[in-house]
């Protein structure tokens, strides 16, 4: 198969198919390491904090919070769209790019995927506890009832959020394990202890790997990407309705859709880069998430970047254009009112540091980007802070003015969500591969540095190209 | 049936394999099956297998979803307990389509993942038939299935034939079902 040449090696290191497995599956097999204890106590720690907190809200009541009569709505809802926005990149990894044939997806969609659920359990989690009453959650499904029976509002984007949200954790949930199956059935089958041989055995569902069950494998996954694709749009336009189909001024606008979907990616990318970097670096996984990889996604961080820092821009002209009073004094407030910290954060990390990713050798280097990662998911948490309290904190009338700043409960529940988040993550990374197996072996022969790129020694691959017959077998995209 | 005798070959490279696969059935012998670590491109038509109709599944279980949410928010909100929101009218479609989409889509993945698990055989507590350990790591396999009455010479040719296509190991293995 032609390859271009320009494209960089995506696995390093001249790997066959044994060592692959080894690379990936040695971290599973090995012992816990003691970095690895002591950061999933710290996190589990953090994580009990928060559901403490969550306990102590839904027993006293939502009271505990900084909220007030005018902002009804404020860190919850902000935690919420943050982590349902980094939740956002795992799909576009796994679905967007598998329909455009990114071979680069497949060294990082495993852990992006495995991001996206976690990401998807901490944002339903504010929603819930917000309610107060928490165990009348079951309420927002449509079931019949004795009182009417009344359902919900099917109009309502609120009930629209309650489906998007859980279709999207499902569909997720079910991507990810399904391609989880044949790698777990490799760590079944190199099991030593009967202990592991039996878990996996039980996880990885009898799997063997037969033609017939690959070529079903690849009509599902074709098939979910191809769901998935407008899926994840959806998912953060229903959430952007939330906001758009209300009167409140800078909430009201029609571009909230497109707006916060890229806004979603950009900070689910930066997420993404800040897991797959530690992760890259303790299980020594350097030579499968390359520098490729790495400014790849960088690549997709300045696009998204850009349209966020448009979609402010726009907001501020159509404002001034309008000649709408309310709307002008909305963008004015945001930018110098009492929360102009909130905005000019929010302006800093998420328009002007992105454009510094337009020179090559800072996209490529792991420390800035690292750096870099945390200071997008820093900004667009404070976009969502920016548009959600200070478009409420000046009401319609003057005497209902607020001003609202967190209490300790809701910051812990906050930190206690990232806790539980991690923690998830780092049993997930020590309990399943990390990186996609049997994927990232079927791009070998097109991305290994054996056969692609200056260190390229392995001539025969051209020549069997050149028969007729057999092009046709490999032309086939991956 | 009872016990099950299964003789194959082990290939250390997927363009080995592929290449065997043709070969074999060029020279009329039927392949059982095939066992790879990951996804080999080409592979089942060289096999002679037929596409898939999983994502013919899939459309129907996604069409499922959209008559669904369609018909069940129709009877609610304009029989069942008909609510005046805002006044807009009862019927009010296009509010409608993003709970139609997601239940379309939640429908098409569910099912077509369900389908695609009893197809595959797949649940959690089945054994799997392992015929080598190194099969989901860097081997691949051809199989072929024998008889209680297979002569030995049948055996013996396909052996051979095995190892001319470049197969590294061959052997042979019995289930019990």
């Amino acid at each position: 198969m032609f390859v271009s040449p320009i494209r960089e090696p995506l696995i390093q290191g001249h790997k066959t198919y044994a060592q692959m497995t080894e690379d990936i599956i040695g971290p599973v097999e090995a012992k816990p390491t003691k970095t690895w204890m002591m950061a999933v106590t710290f996190t589990g720690l953090l994580a009990i904090v928060g559901f403490i907190m969550i306990g102590l809200t839904i027993t006293y009541g939502i009271g505990l919070w900084g909220l007030n009569k005018t902002i009804g709505w404020a860190w919850d809802i902000t935690n919420f769209v943050w982590w349902i926005g980094i939740g956002h990149a795992g799909t576009l990894i796994s679905a967007i790019l598998l329909i455009f044939r990114q071979k680069w997806r497949t060294g990082v969609n495993r852990s992006a995927e495995a991001m996206t659920i976690f990401a998807v359990m901490c944002a339903g989690l504010f929603p819930l506890i917000h309610m107060g009453r928490i165990w009348l959650a079951f309420f927002i499904f449509p079931y019949p009832n004795t009182r009417g029976p009344v359902w919900p509002n099917f109009d309502s984007p609120l009930l629209w959020d309650v489906f998007a949200i859980s279709t999207y954790f499902t569909v997720s949930l079910l991507f990810w394990y399904v391609g989880l199956i044949p790698d777990l059935a490799t760590v079944r089958d190199r099991a030593t202890t009967a202990f592991r041989k039996k878990m996996y055995n039980i996880f990885s569902f009898g799997w063997t790997g037969t033609a017939k069950q690959w070529q079903r494998f690849e009509s599902l996954s074709l098939v979910l990407a191809g769901l998935s694709t407008p899926l994840v749009l959806s998912v953060h336009t229903i959430v952007s309705f939330d906001f758009a189909t209300s009167v409140i001024p800078g909430w009201h606008t029609t571009i909230f859709p497109p707006y916060f979907v890229a806004g979603a990616i950009f900070s689910g990318f930066a997420m993404v880069l800040t897991l797959m970097l530690v992760v890259r670096k303790i299980f020594h996984l350097e030579e499968y998430i390359t520098l490729a990889h790495i400014e790849s996604m960088n690549k997709v961080i300045i696009l998204t970047g850009s349209i966020v820092g448009v979609a402010y821009i726009t907001e501020l002209f159509t404002a001034w254009y309008s000649q709408n009073q309310y709307e002008q004094y909305a963008f004015i407030n945001r930018s110098m009112g009492p929360y102009w910290w909130s905005y000019w954060g929010m302006m800093t990390c998420n328009v002007i540091s992105p454009q510094l990713f337009w020179i090559r050798k800072l996209r490529r280097s792991v420390v800035f980007t690292f750096f870099m990662s945390v200071v997008i998911n820093i900004g667009m948490w404070f976009e969502r802070f920016v548009i959600i309290v200070t478009s409420l904190h000046r009401d319609f009338i003057v005497s209902s003015w607020s001003y609202y700043t967190p209490t300790v409960v809701e910051i812990f529940i906050y930190l206690g969500t990232i806790g539980f988040f991690m923690t998830l993550f780092l049993v997930f990374a020590k309990v399943a591969p990390v990186i996609a197996l049997a994927e990232v072996k079927s791009i070998l022969k097109t991305a290994g540095d054996q056969y692609i790129g200056a260190g390229a020694k392995h001539g025969h691959h051209e020549e069997e190209t050149s028969k007729p017959g057999h092009y046709e077998t490999l032309i086939k995209p991956q | 049936m009872s016990a099950k005798k299964i003789l194959y070959g082990l290939f250390d490279d997927e363009e080995i394999l592929l290449k065997a696969v043709k070969g074999v059935r060029a020279e009329g012998v039927r392949i059982s099956d095939v066992h790879t670590p990951f996804p080999v491109h080409g592979l089942d038509e060289a096999m002679g297998l037929r596409m898939t109709k999983l994502h013919s599944a899939g459309f129907i279980f996604g069409a499922t979803g959209t008559l669904t949410a369609l018909a069940f928010i129709t009877w609610i909100s304009t029989v069942n307990y008909p609510i005046n929101y805002g006044g807009k009218p009862y019927f009010s479609l296009p509010a409608w389509i993003p709970i139609t989409f997601e239940l379309t889509v939640l429908f098409s993945a569910v099912g077509m993942t369900l389908t695609y698990l009893y197809l595959n055989r797949l649940a959690p507590g089945i054994e799997p038939r392992v015929l080598d350990n190194r099969l989901t790591s860097h081997m691949f396999a051809m199989t072929f299935e024998l008889e209680e009455d297979t002569p030995s010479e049948k055996r013996e040719e396909i052996r051979k034939m095995l190892e001319a296509q470049g197969a590294v190991e061959v052997h042979e293995k019995d289930f019990d079902q």
